[in-house]
């Protein structure tokens, strides 16, 4: 049997210190969704609403910008407080890159999470190719059919919306979605929803194109080509240019807009290789310069 | 001059690189196009039918009308947070409403119809238009006495409770008193709806006494009649007029047909010269003609 991913990572850092960014992530994930939960369950109603759209304590608004603009085209404005939670959300993910709501808030990562690590486990290896530019292809048809069609289009089916409505207001039938997404995953499809299908991504990939905060590979001298962190990365094609950039000129900053900034490479990396960093941070090479020490 | 083929033959294979991959790119760019195009015809398809409400189905008040709804109504479900009443709830996927939009089923939880309208105040978009302030004019949908047949009050007992639970009591269902043919010597007091003031909020519905309700609330598009748009209401025309909306000495009256010889006491018919008065003739009431029923303009 081989080596298990990121267990080098373990023994030369830790369990903890090798899952804290899973860790936190699986918190943040879980937390929003206690946030949303704690009103319906226990009548605390800090959070009303979901992931479309939300008011929180009455004062911050919310709302999913990719359902907005598919209303927009649709025909329809929000009303002022639908606009300002357009805005926050928007900036935010701006600056925080905006595949963040795909690995922080998402409830459908957790979903696919578990269908790849079961995956792994189980050793399945087959998989149905499909172009990673498929999301974009479906984004802009949900787009445009949301024009044609003056429905919200992609929330006639969207899984994710389904799931985190669901889990608030009642699953009924939704979870046959979930999993049907979940088994997809597992046995047709590696990665297959995240990586490939889902508009929302894509929608917030393309939102974080230009985001500062960015995972880096700054120490990419000290890389051992263990793989370990392409093989727990939900979008492995990201990490090559600014991993192995080194003699083609190409900085350390991961800029692809399709990497999540899950934090994972961080956690199985032995070497300690990657780290969060900012977008401009981003030298053609990460070798010592000659003319400079390091300390002693 | 011995370079040249090397550079020549390298510039076709570059050439032919290129065209390889144009033409890889236009397939694939085919293929997805297609792919997901018929992705896009499935889902367009189905947009289209989750436009057709269930009749049973009611939107919360100040609703646009469904075919903008489903492309104003974001899904966040606040107006359903917000109203104090459970009264509404979002559709689920298996349900016949487009997914995560809210409705009430009027059977189950009727709307309350509160003053300050909390769910349309919570809808962060314009789906709930925020216009209506008064409750009493919203358009949920239009109560309909639909089944005559099972309606106590048609069955000449006094039932009464749709129209005793009516927030708009008086105005948007009266009892009308028309005889009972049944018994002859009774009243029937009938709920009638009036379109005009019923707000579609289901509380004479939810209290129907029977299995099934016998009064329902429908969309107005299945419940209500259109006239034509030439179409004008005399007396109404009159009314507004303050007379008579054509000149009535050039009216050509001609005489009434009756069959042969008969000979109808106190038939009306100026044309034939027939204006003795109805009353004083024997077996007649009050005035009554016998010929001529109730509210044709009272003439004689």
């Amino acid at each position: 049997m081989s080596k298990r991913i990121g267990a080098d990572a373990v023994a030369a850092k830790g369990w903890l210190r090798s899952h804290r960014w899973l860790l936190l992530r699986r918190l943040s994930q879980l937390s929003i969704l206690s946030l949303f939960l704690l009103g319906p369950l226990a009548g605390i109603w800090l959070v009303k609403g979901n992931l479309n759209y939300s008011h929180t304590l009455d004062v911050l608004p919310l709302t999913d910008p990719y359902v907005a603009l598919q209303s927009l085209l649709a025909g329809h404005l929000p009303e002022t407080l639908g606009m300002i939670g357009v805005a926050i959300v928007l900036s935010f993910y701006f600056l925080v890159g905006g595949r963040v709501y795909c690995s922080w808030v998402c409830p459908v990562n957790m979903v696919t999470d578990a269908a790849g690590w079961l995956r792994d486990r189980l050793g399945i290896k087959g998989s149905v190719h499909l172009s990673r530019q498929t999301r974009y292809w479906i984004l802009a048809m949900t787009l445009g059919g949301s024009a044609l069609s003056g429905v919200v289009l992609w929330e006639l089916i969207n899984p994710v919306s389904m799931l985190h409505r669901g889990l608030i207001f009642g699953l009924g039938a939704a979870w046959t979605v979930v999993l049907a997404v979940f088994l997809f995953d597992l046995f047709v499809m590696s990665r297959g929803w995240c990586g490939r299908l889902c508009p929302v991504g894509a929608f917030y990939g393309l939102l974080g194109r230009w985001s500062p905060l960015r995972i880096r590979a700054g120490q990419r001298q000290a890389c051992n080509d263990c793989m370990d962190c392409f093989e727990v990365c939900p979008e492995p094609q990201v990490i090559r240019p600014a991993l192995k950039g080194e003699n083609k000129g190409v900085g350390p900053v991961i800029l692809a807009p399709d990497c999540t900034n899950c934090g994972r490479c961080i956690d199985v990396c032995a070497k300690d290789v990657f780290a969060f960093g900012l977008r401009a941070n981003n030298p053609a090479s990460t070798l010592p310069q000659p003319g400079t020490t390091s300390g002693d | 001059m011995g370079d040249a083929v090397p550079v020549r033959h390298k510039m076709e294979s570059n050439s032919n690189k290129k065209t390889l991959a144009r033409r890889q790119f236009i397939f694939d760019s085919a293929r997805m196009a297609c792919g997901v195009g018929m992705l896009g015809l499935g889902l367009g398809l189905y947009a289209k039918q989750s436009k057709a409400l269930p009749a049973l189905a009611l939107r919360p008040p100040g609703a646009l009308p469904e075919d903008d709804f489903l492309g104003a109504c974001i899904r966040c479900g606040l107006c359903v947070r917000d109203c104090p009443y459970n009264t509404l709830s979002l559709a689920k996927p298996e349900q016949p409403v487009a997914t995560g939009t809210p409705y009430f089923t009027a059977r189950d939880i009727p709307c309350e119809m509160c003053d300050d309208i909390p769910c349309v105040k919570a809808c962060p978009t314009r789906a709930l238009d925020h216009g209506l302030t008064d409750i009493n004019k919203a358009k949920m949908g239009v109560a309909v006495l639909i089944d005559h047949e099972t309606c106590l009050n048609f069955l000449g007992l006094r039932c009464d409770v749709c129209y005793r639970v009516c927030p708009v009591i008086d105005k948007a269902i009266t009892l009308d008193m028309v005889p009972n043919q049944r018994t002859g010597r009774h009243a029937m007091f009938l709920p009638t709806v009036h379109s005009e003031h019923c707000t579609g909020c289901g509380k004479c519905e939810k209290s129907c006494v029977l299995e099934e309700a016998a009064i329902r609330v429908l969309p107005p598009k299945l419940a209500k009649g259109e006239l034509g748009s030439h179409y004008r209401v005399g007396w109404e025309e009159q009314k507004r007029i303050g007379g008579s909306l054509i000149d009535e000495s050039k009216m050509l009256d001609l005489p009434d047909r009756l069959p042969d010889g008969a000979v109808v006491p106190g038939h009306y018919d100026p044309a034939s010269g027939m204006t003795a008065t109805a009353r004083g003739l024997p077996g007649s009431e009050a005035g009554a003609i016998p010929s001529a029923p109730p509210g044709l303009g009272g003439k004689p």
